[in-house]
């Protein structure tokens, strides 16, 4: 078997594993796209990494504790999220899948709002249109459509290659390794290449789909598969939250001008496990999960930032504080998210009224009006 | 050609007659002509103007951005359009026969049909998907399907098929207006019959929900819908010379179903047959027959009595007229019906 597809090859890094920056000839122009890139910028992503990863915790704890249904852990991969998330301009739209807490956090959607669906409270949770992030997608791959329709959409209003950076607008659709084999992402791939839609798409290649390896899904670097619909691919180190930037900024700069769509593959690792309900000792060794803590990337910019005397105490205390108050703020809100009243369940299944939906609201609300079956026409309806 | 398609321009007046698939076209120009956000999207829709030519001279007068040829994928066709219509815009979208609708099911049951519910009203996914439906044109296999139970069976996606092209032009209209997705079943074995229709008629955004008295009866109603239609009426006028009235009620939805419609028809006759080319297992028709049992039990002088297809993949074409539902196997359930 191939083993092209899994090996570190070819990847944009800007940061090596030990935090030290890599200063070569080919990733020059990123270097470049970064140079503005400083002290508070820096710390700033640190800080959503971090917050990234407590609300993973926070989050993993209350599904143990029976508060959620299901929870997907982003820890891992918070430098490819946070990275990419930091190049997008706020008119960008966003199609998330289900694991882009670091993206959603970027994009300051409310951290008890992305785990209403996980509670069974809500099947989204928040306001697409506030944030300009699409709500999560759960049958894989099908929202890579979407954003192709919407970055068409884009296009069809004008809003491309403006040269205005505030209209100017993209749309990146994040999806996994997994999900490269699905249908809906090669048709939005050629529906997009065809339509030179100003769009991103970012495979976090993690390496995992549940149980199965990226050798699964593909026999090449999954970055070379946009090459046969026409669009360009680039691989980066998904651990180095500079180069996920400078990628990414690159990426969106050709959709904005008009250069059309790119599909870039983040190399990174899921450190967890696929969600609360896998086991994730039944399929990988002990010594890959080491190997990859080892390239933590949210430990690659501190060490950065302790190299570069950027490293501040009392700053890092206050990301510490905020981290402690984000937990107590979760542990206490989603346990008091209740369940909506029942009629909710009848509610915006059209925009426009419907007979079937009307009549069977109104049948239940009767049927739990009524205390217990008195008779036994209510006795036969109630088989209903 | 195509000049004389379009002949009636934007203000026509009174009737005129048009083919059924003509009509359908000079709705979707009326609702793309009404509203710019409304584009046309499919494999083969622009120069060749569709396989069944219902969007012949589309492109050449809109362009090639409101009239679109796509890739051939249908589920990439169903999911850009999701991704359009959450940008504002309204497309309708050409499947280009019913067996090949499919590879779109997914993006349609799971994502179009959810949308607005799963976002609690704030999206909206006004997507219209025309689909030729149905048999009797001796086509090959694939091409003569009534998959409408399929989406009917779908909460969030409304379902509906015409009879006449009337009836065609109005409901176009509306559902390219309505704000939720539109499952349009065309029946193709109409597409050639002719009909008066009057272009001037405003907009009826009620026509998606309203069944149609097609013809009034007082001994039996027949349930009909899109194809079956044109199968009732025949039956009627054959039953009318046997000394029969046979009401006729056109369903013109199968979701929402207006049951209170049949329901009227069947109190006022106390006998219900339905017709229907799809299988009649788990079918329209069983739906029909038990909500009439629900709400018009002691109206009844009969079991309600399905007439339909078979639970066997779709016949070859040589066998196809064994299948649908003909005149005389309506006449027969009317007479099961009377016997009672
Ligand atoms: C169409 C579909 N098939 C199967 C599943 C079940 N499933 C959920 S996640 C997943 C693996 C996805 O892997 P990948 O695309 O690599 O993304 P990752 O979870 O690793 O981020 C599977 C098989 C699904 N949600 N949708």
């Amino acid at each position: 078997m191939s083993s092209r597809s899994t090996g570190e090859t070819g990847l944009v890094q800007l940061l090596d594993p030990e935090g030290a920056r890599v200063t070569t000839p080919e990733n020059e122009s990123y270097r470049e796209r970064v140079a503005h890139v400083k002290g508070d910028d820096l710390r700033g992503m640190y800080r959503d990494m971090l917050l990234t990863r407590r609300f993973d915790d926070e989050a993993t704890a209350l599904q143990r504790q029976g508060e959620l249904a299901l929870f997907a852990q982003s820890r891992g991969q918070e430098a490819a999220q946070v990275g990419s998330a930091h190049a997008m301009a706020p008119q960008d739209y966003v199609f998330p899948s289900y694991r882009e807490h670091g993206v959603l956090h970027v994009r300051g959607v409310d951290p008890v709002d992305r785990l209403r669906l996980f509670r069974g409270q809500d099947h989204g949770g928040w306001d697409p249109t506030e944030h300009n992030t699409h709500l999560y997608t759960l049958v894989i791959g099908s929202h890579a459509l979407h954003a192709t329709g919407y970055a068409m959409g884009v296009q069809r209003d004008g809003l491309v290659g403006t040269g205005d950076p505030a209209r100017d607008t993209a749309v990146v659709v994040y999806f996994g390794d997994g999900a490269t084999a699905q249908g809906d992402v090669n048709e939005a791939l050629v529906f997009a290449a065809v339509n030179n839609t100003p769009q991103v798409f970012l495979v976090q290649n993690n390496q995992w789909a549940i149980s199965e390896p990226t050798t699964r899904q593909a026999r090449v670097p999954l970055a070379e598969r946009g090459l046969g619909f026409g669009i360009p691919g680039v691989r980066v180190d998904g651990n180095d939250v500079l180069a996920c930037y400078a990628v990414t900024l690159e990426a969106l700069e050709r959709a904005h001008s008009g250069g059309g769509p790119t599909l870039v593959e983040a190399f990174t690792y899921r450190m967890g496990a696929h969600t609360t309900s896998d086991d994730p000792t039944r399929y990988r060794e002990r010594e890959e999960e080491e190997y990859w803590r080892r390239r933590d990337p949210i430990d690659r910019l501190g060490a950065l930032l302790r190299a570069e005397g950027e490293w501040d105490e009392v700053w890092a205390a206050g990301v510490e504080a905020e981290a402690e108050a984000l937990g107590e703020r979760l542990r206490t809100e989603v346990r008091a998210l209740g369940a909506p009243p029942t009629a909710a369940m009848f509610e915006h299944v059209y925009a426009t009224p419907h007979a079937t939906v009307a009549d069977e609201r109104a049948w239940l609300a009767e049927y739990e009006q009524a205390d217990e079956p008195a008779d036994h026409e209510t006795a036969t309806e109630a088989t209903r | 050609m195509t000049a004389q398609l379009l002949a009636p321009t934007t203000t026509p007046t009174g009737a005129t007659t048009l083919t059924f698939a003509k009509a359908i076209t000079l709705g979707l120009r009326a609702a793309l002509a009404a509203d710019d956000k409304s584009l046309i999207m499919g494999e083969d829709v622009g120069r060749l103007g569709g396989v069944f030519r219902v969007t012949d001279g589309l492109q050449a007068e809109f362009g090639e951005d409101r009239v679109v040829d796509t890739p051939l994928a249908e589920s990439g066709i169903v999911g850009t359009a999701i991704g359009l219509a959450l940008r504002g815009y309204r497309p309708v979208c050409e499947i280009q026969f019913d067996g090949f609708v499919f590879p779109a099911f997914d993006q349609i049951t799971t994502q179009l049909s959810k949308m607005h519910y799963r976002s609690r009203g704030r999206l909206q996914v006004p997507v219209v998907i025309r689909i030729p439906f149905g048999g009797g044109i001796g086509a090959v296999e694939h091409h003569s399907e009534s998959p409408e139970v399929l989406f009917a069976h779908t909460a969030g996606l409304r379902v509906v098929s015409p009879s006449t092209p009337q009836d065609a032009y109005d409901m176009i209209r509306a559902a390219v207006a309505s704000p939720d997705p539109v499952i349009f079943l065309e029946p193709k074995g109409r597409y050639w019959s002719k009909g008066e229709v009057d272009l001037s008629a405003p907009p009826a955004p009620g026509i998606l929900d309203t069944a149609r008295v097609a013809r009034p009866g007082t001994d039996v109603t027949l349930v009909a819908y899109g194809p079956t239609v044109a199968t009732a009426l025949k039956a009627a006028d054959a039953l009318a010379g046997e000394g029969t009235s046979a009401e006729v009620v056109d369903l013109r939805a199968v979701s929402p179903l207006d049951i209170p419609a049949v329901v009227a028809s069947v109190r006022r006759t106390g006998r219900c047959v339905v017709v229907h080319e799809a299988p009649t297992v788990h079918g329209v028709g069983a739906e029909v027959a038990a909500r009439v049992t629900e709400e018009a039990f002691h109206y009844l002088e009969a079991p309600v009595i399905r007439v339909g297809g078979f639970h066997a993949p779709y016949p070859v074409a040589k066998l196809e007229h064994d299948y649908l539902p003909s005149v005389d196997r309506v006449l027969d359930a009317v007479d099961r019906s009377l016997a009672f």
